[in-house]
Formats: C-alpha cells, structure tokens, sequence
C-alpha cells in the first residue's frame, strides 16, 4: 500500500494537453463538453468492434485511455454493449465471418445512433481489399458517418477524430 | 536410428533437412522424427504444384534444437486421391494442420481426430471450395446453413455459457463456449477464424517488396517479428548474408518489441484482477516505449522498419543517447512496478495456482513462447536464431509452475533481459549497413523456412518464389496457433470470472491465427 501511495505521488500527473490547429485542448474541452451535453446528454459512449483488424488499431485506441492521453476527460468512453452506445466505432477491412456480428450489433444499438470507422482498412478494405474472404468496408454492411484515417491513427489522430466529429 | 532405404531423396539447404519420402512412408517417418528429435509438429501444410508437376506436396516441419536445424519430410500425393494419412492420433499437435490443410486443399488426412473447418465458416461459405488450390474461384452465396458441431457436454446442473464473437472489451473477435459445473469450467471450446482475412493467398504473386508490407499487416503487436520471419525466408533463398551490424540493429527493434507488449500484458493482468493503479502505471511504460519507438523510426509499431538484408532506418548518434537515456526511466518504472505487484497480498491470492497449464499438455501441444517457458519446456528460438543472443549472453527463462504467476514472471524476468540485451547490441554497434531492395537480376526461384522468436514466441515464414521473382506460396505459423489450445487446458477447474485473467495471461493473437 505504501508502495502505491509513494508512487502516486511521486509520478504526479502524467497527462499530455493536447492542442488542435493551434487551439489548446484545455479550452477546446470546455466547447466540447457543451456540445457533447446538447447533442448526447452530459457524455459520449462508444461501442467498439473488430471486423478484422490486425490489432494495431485496438492497441491505439486503447492508449486513448491510458493516463497519458486520457479521454475520458472530455467526456468520451468506451462501453461494454451496444445498448448502452451513441457511437459504434468499426475496425478492420470486415471479414467474411464479421459481417453478420457487426450489422447485428448495429441493430442492437438504441437511436440516434452513428457509425465511425478507422484505419485504413475499415474504409475499403486497405491491405486485404482483393481478398476472397473481406467485403472490403464497413459501408458495405452499415451506414458510416465519419472516418478518422491511419493504419494505425496515432492516439493523437484518434482523439483529434473523435472530437471533430462530435462538434461536427 | 532412421531406416534409410525408405527415403527417397535427402535435400539439404542452409539449415533446413529435407527428406522426401513416399506418401506410404509418411506417417511413419514423421511420428519416428517426432520421438528422435522430441519436438511436437512446429508446422505442417500443403503445397498445390498440379501445374509444374501435377502432384500436390505435403510438408511437415519439425524443429532439431541439438543441431539448431529444421528437418523437414516431404511427401507427394495425387490430385486424383488427395489423401495421405494423418498423424494427429498419435501426435495432437498436428490436428490443427490438418484442419488447415482439409479446409484449404481438400486433402483430406484419413483417420484425424478433427477435420472441421476452422476459418472458412458454413455460415457464409459453401462446401467444396478451397481457396488455396491455384484454380480456385470465388464462390457465390446460396442457402448456406451452420452445422458446426460444438462439443456437448450434458448432465445434471451443468450450463452451457456462450460469449463472443463482439467482447466487451476492446480486442479482437473470437467464439468461446464454457460448460460449468457449478463455477468451475469443466470444459472450454474456442471457436476462432472471425478475423479471417486470406492473407496466405493474398501474398500469392506479390513482389518482395510488397509482401513485406503485407507481412506488417497480419499481427499489430508484431509488426517488426513478422517482418523479420518474412524478411528471413527470402534471405535464405537468395542466399543473402546479413551482416553482423544490422542483425543487432534488427535485434535491438525485436527486444523493444518486446518489452512493449510483455509491460502490456504485465498491465492486462492487474486490470483483470481489478488493480487498476498498476495497470495504469504499465500503460505509462507501454506508452513511453511505444513514444521511442517512433522518435527512434517514425513508427510507433516499427512498420516500414525491416528490408530484406538489414533495417532500412539506422541509429544514428542522437537516437542511440535517446534510447540508452529513456531505458534508464523505463527500468525505474518497471522496478516499481514490479514491487508493487509482487509485495501486494490480494494480488498474489489471485493470480498463484491459476489457470495451471501441466508440462505435459504443454509438450503435447506443441505449446511455444513464454506460455512453455512458464510450463518449464524449454523452448526459445532466440537460442537458436542467430549468434548475436547467444554472444550477448543470452539466457533462456524458464519456470516450472505453469500457473499465471508463472507467465507473469518469466515476462517481468525476460523485460529485465531485453533491457540489458539492447543495452549490449547498442554498444556493439560501429556503423551500419542498410538493407538494400534487391534489382530484378538478382531475383531467384527458391524456397525456405524463415522464423524468428516474436515476443509471443516461435513465428514461422515458409515461402516459396518463382521464376518471377514472385511469392507463390507462404505459410505463416503464429504462435498462437498452438497456444489457443493451450488456454482452453489451462482455465478447466478454473472459475469463470478467473478466465480474463487467464486468457490475458496467455494473450494470443486473433489476427495471426486467423490470417
């Protein structure tokens, strides 16, 4: 216990800020939260699923939320189902097998509901679009409004994304 | 010793044996190798050469740690009967070859203890098409109906739990079936292939280059290994030496890949227990190591790094100060870490005599990487890769307990090591020589087994070029391949809510099983 309170302390806050065009996140934060409180009702929570990826997109979005980068402090999280989502957020060039899984998880989603993609592959297949096995995008299964592109983006990239596209 | 009369030819290249035997001859050569060499099936796969010699090829692949060789035994068989006869009865770890190689070919292996599809799902694939023959088309889609058969377990009090292939977390896709008696799991099936992407027939007719790329696609958290394991095979078939420079360069980028997953799952491990200050703190080292690696090459996941002969980014004097600098910081990170972990009571409880995978299941397997080395079989191809480890001082680490803890410690112990490793290889390094991309006058028909330790463990290439200089046929053997099996051995008696911790203990690759 002494352990972890020593290095609490000792580490401080790690937590990057995080400008856009120059405009410093803190105050850009402040703009969002309110537009996120209009649109969502107070947060924003996203539902992610793999159609194929290969794993580096999970791994980005995963440092979303690490302390570093901390999303959450916009107002931003991830979810464990579907029902409780606004967003899905879609990754990988969507095999053969996924495409049932994501159009049903899509359903089971509550309205207004939106569909983000990422990475290269999620838009049209990238890498595996000549394959036997990949419908090649998302758009060919549900309806997408908004791409944050990389292969894999960047935690930066991501997070500048998400933000433009819930003030969009 | 080997009954030589029955071997048809002996064919040696670098450090690779083959020997072709009759297709009669097969199972006995293989399941005698088996025994003599004591290495489970490392690889076994097929080969469609109807065109050039009307015949198909079956290889299979089996690793001689003494001599530090691959022995490899070939066989031919018709395209009239497509079948051969399978080894998996006597040796388990060739089922899922045999799964493959039925799927992909058709070839049927009679008398294997499973041949069900593993990738290719009935749900949306119709029989009879295989995609790995040459002349295979793109089917249509008509009233296509599921039959796979999970195993059923019945009786009294026992349920059946379904989960996946969406998780709730953040990962990959895979079908996991429990039957519980009570809380224990007395059974687990996986059902994976979710993340099938055709990769092995999409490297068919790739130039060099381009399949390089493809190669640092297939698994993100192993981008550099693969690249390495391709790079690797094609190498050896244009007989290129690597020189002593870059493979310290290479083997610098393998060992930070290292550290950013094993620090990874160091963290996976905390969050699934519910200790969430340590798992926060390993994602600050994940992070500070991921932040180096693209100061270091402009890629966080090392992508567009390797070449064929050597790294095509080198280190240059400010790079190397910046590395050997934030190793220091890492090193204090992770000892704290560590101490954390190790002295907190409640997390012990949890994670000790968990998810017990036995030695012998482990052997029969074919189970590789650090879930062997925690098992106590010793088994690390760092051992045999290259003499750069083994100059630095490379030791293998190995416990014999089996259970989390285990995993978790041969990877707090192999952090350590790949820390004092980079430090050596970077002190090591004069001047380096840059992987060059090969002119068309150099490209060679030939064929080889790449392979390297990925930081999951063994991670085999088998490539085949043509007269083009084009891939025509690769077969890519993740270590996961092998380990899933493992997982579902190790959770039985378990309870449920201890299986995310176990499945992280392991943590295998959706992706690099699938293709």
């Amino acid at each position: 216990m002494i352990n972890i309170l020593k290095n609490r302390l000792k580490k401080g806050i790690v937590t990057k800020s995080i400008s856009i065009d120059k405009v410093e996140i803190e105050s850009l934060g402040r703009e969002l939260q309110s537009a996120i409180k209009k649109k969502f009702g107070r947060s924003f929570h996203i539902r992610e699923v793999d159609t194929g990826s290969c794993g580096a997109c999970e791994s980005e979005i995963i440092a979303t939320t690490n302390p570093i980068y901390d999303l959450q402090r916009f107002g931003i999280d991830f979810v464990a189902s579907p029902r409780h989502a606004d967003a899905l957020l879609v990754t990988g060039p969507v095999s053969k097998n996924m495409a049932l899984a994501l159009k049903k998880t899509y359903d089971a989603m509550p309205f207004p509901k939106f569909v983000i993609t990422l990475g290269n592959c999620a838009l049209n297949g990238g890498m595996f679009k000549d394959s036997y096995y990949v419908e090649g995008g998302v758009n060919k299964v549900v309806p997408v409004s908004f791409h944050i592109e990389g292969c894999p983006p960047a935690p930066i990239d991501i997070i500048k994304g998400l933000l433009r596209f819930v003030k969009s | 010793m080997m009954n030589t009369a029955l071997i048809q030819s002996f064919d040696r290249v670098m450090n690779e044996l083959y020997i072709e035997v009759k297709k009669e001859d097969f199972k006995n050569r293989c399941l005698a190798l088996h025994k003599e060499l004591n290495s489970p099936v490392m690889m076994m796969f097929a080969e469609d050469d109807r065109k050039e010699n009307n015949d198909f090829k079956i290889y299979c692949v089996f690793l001689d740690k003494a001599a530090r060789q691959w022995t490899i035994v070939k066989t031919k068989i018709s395209p009239e009967s497509k079948k051969f006869e399978a080894l998996s009865k006597d040796v388990y770890s060739a089922s899922i070859f045999e799964r493959q190689i039925k799927e992909m070919f058709g070839i049927e292996a009679e008398g294997a203890i499973d041949l069900r599809a593993l990738s290719l799902h009935d749900e949306v694939w119709p029989k009879g098409y295989y995609p790995q023959l040459k002349d295979f088309k793109i089917p249509g889609h008509d009233n296509l109906k599921s039959g796979y058969l999970f195993n059923k377990i019945q009786g009294e009090g026992i349920f059946e739990i379904p989960v996946g292939p969406v998780h709730a977390g953040i990962i990959g896709p895979g079908h996991f079936r429990f039957n519980v008696a009570g809380e224990p799991i007395i059974n687990l099936e996986t059902r994976l292939g979710f993340t099938h992407r055709g990769v092995e027939k999409l490297f068919e007719g790739k130039k060099i280059e381009e399949a390089i790329a493809l190669s640092e696609c297939i698994s993100g958290d192993s981008v550099f290994a693969y690249s390495v394991a391709f790079c690797n095979a094609i190498e050896k078939i244009y007989g290129i030496e690597v020189p002593y420079q870059s493979q310290l360069l290479r083997a610098i980028f393998l060992e930070l890949e290292r550290m950013y997953n094993h620090v990874s799952d160091i963290g996976g491990i905390a969050l699934d227990v519910g200790f969430s200050f340590c798992a926060n703190y390993a994602a600050i080292i994940k992070e500070n190591i991921l932040s180096l690696n693209n100061e270091l090459t402009n890629s966080r996941y090392l992508k567009g790094v390797n070449g064929i002969g050597g790294t095509s980014k080198k280190l240059d004097d400010k790079s190397r100060i910046l590395l050997i600098n934030s190793l220091i910081s890492i090193e204090k990170d992770f000892n704290e870490l560590k101490n954390m972990l190790l002295s907190n009571a409640s997390f012990m409880d949890r994670v000790e005599k968990t998810g017990i995978l036995r030695k012998k299941t482990a052997e029969d397997l074919g189970i590789t990487g650090v879930v062997a080395r925690a098992s106590g079989v010793p088994i690390d191809l760092r051992e045999i890769s290259s003499e750069t480890y083994k100059d630095e001082g490379f030791k293998l680490i190995k416990h014999q307990e089996g259970d989390v803890l285990a995993r978790l410690n041969v990877r707090v112990e192999e952090f350590i090591q790949s820390l004092n490793l980079i430090r050596r290889f970077e002190s090591k390094i004069k001047y380096v020589i840059l992987g060059q991309a090969q002119d068309d006058t150099c490209l060679k028909e030939g064929f080889a087994l790449g392979y390297t330790e990925a930081w999951r463990g063994a991670l085999l290439f088998w490539v085949r070029t043509n007269k083009e200089g084009l891939i025509e046929r690769c077969k890519i053997v993740d270590p996961s391949v092998h380990n899933w099996h493992g997982l579902t051995f190790a959770v039985l008696e378990n309870i449920v809510p201890d299986f995310p911790v176990c499945n992280k203990s392991f943590d295998l690759s959706y992706s690099g099983n699938d293709l």
